[in-house]
């Protein structure tokens, strides 16, 4: 199964361990990654500012992805829904497409590829049966909260209908194939604030304490997210969280795909773990108490 | 704050109706599921979406281009997946901003991401230093023209926010 993989701005950079395990995951699971450095960004940042200008950037990624005759994958939840909201826009209106096209310089998007988010693809196309075969470390013992985000549902128009944005069960069963409970909690579907962190960061990481502040009755054993924005209002703001809040985190926050290389049997130091910013020293230590 | 009926744009609907993203507007019947479904409304009650949609129905133009709140939208899509009359609301948020942005008035945040795009094709720019930690991690290098985003942006004319809010 061969994917185009769509890194865009953030995971490059600030999420060097998302993309670490996922393309260790990809490759233990047969899914095969076409690269291609003319990717951009998707496009998100600038619909506040143009939506045509957001348009354009979306149907060029497309169009690079169309060329090689393959699917274009994301990991970042943002690319995701850009680029599939775009897509669908430009297969349902031929004219507007053509005027889209005539601004490409050359590139040309005929609406044949589809887009999808890795966890997406890992529910869907490899599928929870498959994955099942391939577990040889199952998680036992170990308890994560999972954090849909709201653009791997959203716009659900632009999904498909591949799972329910108001009672969503595709990442608590992703976890549930690791060996791991996924528990079910209150407000699980609050907005984790990264959009308006420029605009208004106090806003923002209230929004983000209110999920901790939820989360805090559970004995967990981190928090999983499938983007790097909600990454960075969980994990990388969790201090200024702690600080505004008064309250006390230390929860870890993992990507979907390094918990599940764990279940796959790849040794966590290839894994990316020393880059998570809460440091899972605890996590580690009841993982080799397990294996052991 | 009284509705002064002499201020008031009964045109400006139209123009958001007229705008990618602002066309169903209104349809809406206020009845609040939008307002009830934000998550930034429970924190700061400056951002309601039934409140904003009232103000462009009753043609409060000025008030809501210059207003603070427009761009306080995280765009998590509660609201739209549950209006009952399909108005869009993350999108129609979307159409005021870019309509804010064609008279003036934009939020600074914007004007460095536009600037970030167009020297380096994406928010960030991939340092050599970032290309040292990916290779010891295994991960391949990326190295990013800056150019083609840049071009796009001359096309659309969005490029002038580049210069704008100081390049000094």
């Amino acid at each position: 199964m061969k994917y185009a993989l769509f890194l865009g701005c953030t995971v490059p950079v600030r999420g060097m361990n998302y993309e670490l395990s996922a393309r260790k995951v990809a490759e233990r699971v047969g899914l095969e990654f076409v690269e291609d450095e003319r990717f951009s960004c998707c496009g998100f940042p600038v619909k506040a500012v143009d939506v045509e200008t957001s348009l354009l950037m979306s149907a060029r990624n497309l169009a690079i992805a169309e060329e090689h005759g393959v699917h274009l994958c994301t990991l970042c939840s943002a690319c995701n829904s850009t680029l599939a909201e775009a897509n669908m826009i430009l297969k349902e209106d031929d004219e507007l497409r053509e005027i889209v096209n005539e601004q490409l310089d050359g590139m040309r998007y005929e609406g044949m590829i589809e887009v999808k988010h890795f966890a997406r693809i890992l529910y869907e196309d490899i599928g929870i049966e498959t994955l099942k075969d391939f577990i040889t470390n199952p998680l036992k013992g170990f308890a994560f909260a999972p954090h849909y985000g709201c653009h791997y549902l959203k716009p659900s128009e632009a999904y498909g209908g591949f799972d329910d944005p108001e009672d969503p069960k595709s990442l608590d069963e992703l976890i549930k194939v690791t060996g791991a409970d996924s528990i079910s909690y209150e407000e699980w579907d609050l907005c984790c604030g990264g959009g308006i962190l420029g605009i208004k960061e106090e806003v923002a990481l209230q929004m983000a304490g209110k999920k901790w502040k939820n989360l805090k009755k559970y004995q967990i054993d981190g928090m999983i997210t499938i983007c790097p924005f909600c990454s960075v209002m969980y994990e990388s703001n969790q201090k200024k969280v702690e600080k505004l809040e008064g309250m006390e985190i230390g929860v870890p926050v993992f990507y979907y795909p390094q918990i599940l290389g764990l279940a796959l049997g790849i040794p966590p130091d290839e894994l990316g773990f020393k880059l998570n910013r809460v440091r899972p020293t605890k996590f580690l230590e009841k993982l080799s108490s397990l294996v052991s | 704050m009284p509705v002064k009926l002499d201020k008031l744009d009964p045109e400006f609907k139209f123009r958001v109706a007229s705008t990618p993203g602002g066309e169903n507007v209104t349809r809406c019947f206020a009845c609040g599921t939008c307002t009830l479904s934000c998550p930034v409304r429970e924190i700061d009650e400056k951002f309601n979406p039934r409140r904003i949609i009232h103000m462009i129905l009753l043609g409060m133009k000025d008030e809501v281009l210059k207003s603070d709140f427009i761009w306080l939208c995280t765009a998590c899509y509660a609201c739209s997946e549950r209006c009952p009359q399909d108005v869009g609301i993350t999108d129609l948020m979307n159409a005021l901003k870019n309509i804010a942005v064609e008279e003036g008035y934009v939020h600074p945040s914007y004007i460095e991401q536009v600037k970030a795009l167009s020297q380096f094709d994406g928010l960030y720019e991939i340092s050599d230093y970032d290309n040292k930690k990916r290779e010891k991690l295994g991960l391949p290098r990326i190295e990013r023209k800056g150019v083609v985003l840049k071009s796009i942006m001359e096309k659309t004319g969005i490029i002038g926010l580049a210069q704008q809010g100081g390049q000094e």
